[in-house]
């Protein structure tokens, strides 16, 4: 099938950047999205003209590395996937598509659709860790479990870090990957300790780094490629309360 | 050269223990005098940047992706072997040691083996102190799964995202570091030379991958952990980027680089479609557990799977192997799916894939159980490959996933420049010819949390290190010999880009040196390599500068370094006269087609010397002394 990209191209954060228009005259339906960037990158060296610059590593969903908008939407329109996962299966002959790096004021674009989001590896070093020093650990077994809650804290430690959330929400918020990381250690009982101090030190970094205010709109949710769901938002917001009142009291 | 392993000697079970008190400690208030730089942020990487700062050091660490939390262990799906025999199973230190030199079809050092296995208990702990979700029993103890290779159940998991929950563990670690002021992270950066002072690692020339500028970065001892080199194959199961210039680099200032031909074959990926392919995706071997691998009995069936009946149905797996089944190490199930294929078995569009198939499992233990153990995995399945293994069975293939071959480092991990050492995928030393499943974790998590944190003090505490500043001569040097290859690579002007030539590369060393290998093969190999790569440093097209970001001048650098290391992949395979693991020469098998290997006169570590590009390479040999786990041919029938 043929396929009609248009592709925000920017040479370095200085430019000011435009839209381009390119086609990909041969795409199989066995295609992943990046794929078919490869192949339209080929088509420009071959033409000797620059290719479209766009981050990926792992090509399984997984790495996190991947992404940008596919006609407005964060990993494009297949729900739960990473642009990596996408095939082209899910798209038709003739097809206009308008890709666009992530938007937010926090992830400024480095080049093409590669945007710099070191603002969240940032929020992680301010708090989003167990500060447990290697060696310490008593038996694994020492700590129990219960499955219920293992399951919940896996289900937010799958945020892969792509940044799709702040990408697609409005406020260019950053609270559901906050918000994963909150739930994910504050579930387990190794996370009690630094539960207060780490969602306040997360939250003031947050601010730093300009990500917006989150207004429950869930645009995060619904591109989420793992299915990180809202509620971890209004558990980050419970542990923000509780840490700043417990702080006042204190 | 003489090899000198540096492993202890005497019994076994003490032999770390009295190792490690061997070595010589630095005083904690003088650790933060010295700089350690840390190449690489997966496992290794990321675990030893972590607990060198936590002890004290000055760490430099450095990654080629946009984060740390990206490196490539992040892909590893299946779980990680602790020996803690929680089930009451038969487990114990003694086993994991014994099956993972064994599961190395003994070309591995027992002494390496024997510390990973002791230390694998170890892991686990540090692992849930640092909040890992491992998988759960409903009563809150920790779960277990079976993987290839062994008979007990021994492997710790979180869902199908196993090597990522670590990953994220030891990242959180790195970041509660940087968070500290302890280390100073540069990402998007790439090494690209050794610097090396009076025969000594003191450090690395690396290229800014947005600006493209080229920095030098000093250092008292230097370590890689930059994973392994799968992707010379093109296609295979690692990320893109994953790549080995900075082992190479290492091998080109004088490391020593051993097993090249080592190479892991993974049994169950998802098939090639097309000539568009860019990577390979695996899927965990943990699916053995419950998934039967099958092909039809008759030749060029090509009946839909469900309509195939049973008594039609070969379950070559279990025939061949009734006593560990489907549960065979990679090397057997691989190339037993390989023989199948060429017999005219195969499944699918090309022929070249057999089914694993769930429906037994479902049947046995519902649909809900399947869900709970593999649903992301099977999710993944159905988006790339758009059929549902719930009704019908995966189409699976073998693709290059591992390498057990790396820089040749002693029982310390330092290679054979001082200040030099390799963990991780990088080095070559605990899984001779052939990994068992989920090994790779525990090897990574062990080097960086637990074993170098322990030798590099004695390095440190010894070396005695001269100033060394940005004006030293062997800096400029190195600097220098950067910006000449870079340019070299932008003034070729030539035709072609650098994917094809990688592409053609990739399919030459799988067809000549994958699966199996012949020397005729290799020969042939041997004689194309050098016309392509002399092609490539003709008729190179990289478009774009250097002074910028420029990812096509990233992969040529990469790929004119495994044109290089494809070449010592071939000779390393044409020089070993055996069968071992992942290396079948197909003129040395048993006459039911089993490894046939050589232990009179290949049972030693092949470690390469660099003497020039067009030089041939000088052979060192360590050799294996077996004074535990007594050699015998692997038997999994």
């Amino acid at each position: 099938m043929r396929i009609v990209l248009h592709i925000w191209r920017q040479r370095n954060s200085s430019d000011k950047g435009r839209m381009v228009r390119y086609e990909v005259p041969t795409v199989s339906e066995h295609m992943s999205f990046l794929e078919m960037l490869d192949v339209l990158n080929e088509d420009l060296i071959a033409r000797n003209e620059d290719p479209v610059a766009f981050d990926s590593d792992c090509r399984e969903g997984i790495c996190g590395m991947c992404g940008c908008m596919v006609n407005g939407v964060a990993h494009g329109p297949l729900p739960g996937t990473t642009l990596c996962q996408l095939h082209m299966r899910h798209f038709k002959d003739g097809d206009e598509l308008y890709l666009e790096p992530w938007r937010a004021r926090a992830f400024p674009v480095i080049k093409d659709l590669i945007v710099d989001r070191t603002a969240f590896d940032r929020l992680i070093a301010a708090g989003g860790f167990i500060s447990v020093s290697t060696g310490s650990a008593p038996d694994g077994n020492a700590i129990l479990i219960p499955k219920h809650d293992a399951d919940r804290a896996m289900d937010a430690a799958a945020c892969i870090g792509c940044g799709a959330c702040v990408a697609m929400c409005p406020n260019a918020s950053a609270s559901l990957f906050m918000g994963a990381k909150i739930a994910h250690l504050g579930t387990l009982p190794q996370g009690q300790p630094e539960r207060a101090s780490r969602v306040l030190a997360m939250v003031a970094q947050a601010k730093e780094e300009t990500f917006g205010s989150c207004a429950n709109i869930g645009e995060c949710e619904a591109v989420c490629p793992k299915g990180i769901k809202l509620d971890v938002i209004g558990r980050m917001n419970r542990d923000f309360i509780r840490a700043s009142w417990g702080r006042s009291g204190a | 050269m003489e090899l000198d392993s540096k492993c202890p000697s005497g019994p076994i079970e003490t032999r770390w223990d009295r190792g490690r008190f061997a070595l010589k400690l630095v005083n904690p208030a003088n650790k933060r005098k010295h700089t350690i730089i840390v190449v690489g942020t997966g496992l290794a990487g990321g675990s030893a940047a972590a607990t060198l700062a936590e002890l004290g050091y000055n760490i430099k660490s450095f990654c080629f992706q946009d984060s740390p939390r990206r490196a490539h262990s992040i892909a590893a799906q299946g779980g990680i072997n602790a020996a803690k025999n929680y089930h009451n199973d038969g487990d114990s230190i003694y086993r994991l040691f014994y099956d993972t030199v064994k599961g190395g079809d003994f070309r591995s050092r027992e002494s390496n083996v024997y510390r990973l296995a002791q230390i694998s208990v170890n892991i686990i702990d540090q692992c849930v102190a640092q909040g890992v979700p491992f998988a759960r029993e409903y009563s809150g103890y920790l779960d277990n799964r079976s993987f290839g290779g062994a008979q007990v159940s021994r492997t710790f998991y979180a869902r199908g995202q196993t090597g990522q929950q670590l990953l994220l563990g030891a990242y959180q670690a790195l970041e509660w570091q940087i968070g500290e002021g302890r280390v100073a992270m540069y990402p998007r950066s790439e090494m690209l030379d050794l610097i090396v002072i009076d025969g000594r690692a003191r450090g690395i020339v690396t290229r800014d991958l947005i600006t493209g500028k080229v920095e030098s970065h000093i250092a008292d001892a230097v370590v890689l952990a930059t994973g392994g080199y799968g992707n010379v194959y093109y296609l295979s199961t690692n990320a893109k980027g994953s790549n080995a210039t900075a082992i190479w680099r290492a091998y080109k200032r004088g490391a020593l680089f051993a097993n090249p031909c080592f190479t892991q074959i993974h049994p169950t990926c998802i098939p090639v479609s097309g000539e568009y392919q860019s990577k390979l995706t695996l899927m965990s071997e943990s699916l053995r557990n419950d998934g039967r691998v099958w092909v039809p009995l008759k030749k060029g069936d090509q009946r839909p799977p469900n309509q195939v009946p049973e008594p039609e149905r070969d379950y070559f797996l279990e025939r061949r192997y009734p006593s560990f089944g489907n549960l065979v190490p990679r090397d057997v199930a691989s190339r037993n799916a390989k023989l199948v294929c060429d017999e005219g078995r195969g499944v699918g569009a090309t022929g070249l894939a057999v089914y694993l198939d769930f429906r037994d499992a479902i049947e046995r233990l519902g649909r809900e159980t399947i869900t709970d153990r593999y649903g992301n995995l099977f999710e993944m399945y159905e988006r790339i490959a758009g059929e549902d293994p719930y009704q019908t069975p995966m189409r699976i293939f073998p693709a290059i996933h591992y390498t057990m071959g790396g820089l040749w480092v002693d029982y310390n991990l330092m290679t054979t420049i001082p200040g030099l050492y390799a963990i991780g995928e990088a080095n070559f030393s605990d899984h001779g010819a052939n990994r068992l499943g989920a090994s790779a974790l525990m090897q990574g998590l062990a080097d960086g949390y637990f074993v170098l944190p322990n030798t590099i003090n004695d390095y440190i505490a010894s070396a005695k290190l001269e100033k060394a500043g940005a004006s030293h001569p062997a800096v400029r040097e190195a600097e220098q010999q950067v910006a000449a290859r870079t340019k070299r690579l932008l003034d070729i002007q030539g035709t072609r880009s650098v994917d094809s030539y990688h592409r053609e590369l990739g399919k030459l060393m799988w067809d000549y040196c994958g699966m199996s290998r012949t020397a005729a093969g290799l020969k042939h190999a041997l004689a194309m390599i050098p016309e392509l790569r002399e092609q490539f440093w003709r008729d190179l097209r990289v478009v774009g500068a250097g002074e910028e970001l420029n990812q096509s001048l990233e992969k040529a650098g990469r790929v004119a370094d495994f044109f290089e290391l494809a070449e010592l992949i071939c000779i390393d395979a044409l020089e070993r006269n055996e069968s071992c693991g992942g290396h079948f020469r197909e003129e040395y098998q048993t006459a039911d087609g089993e490894a046939a290997r050589d232990d009179a006169n290949y049972s030693y570590a092949a470690a390469w010397e660099f003497r020039g590009v067009d030089a041939h390479p000088e052979l060192h040999k360590e050799p294996l002394d077996f004074e535990y786990v007594h050699p015998a041919q692997r038997s999994y029938k």
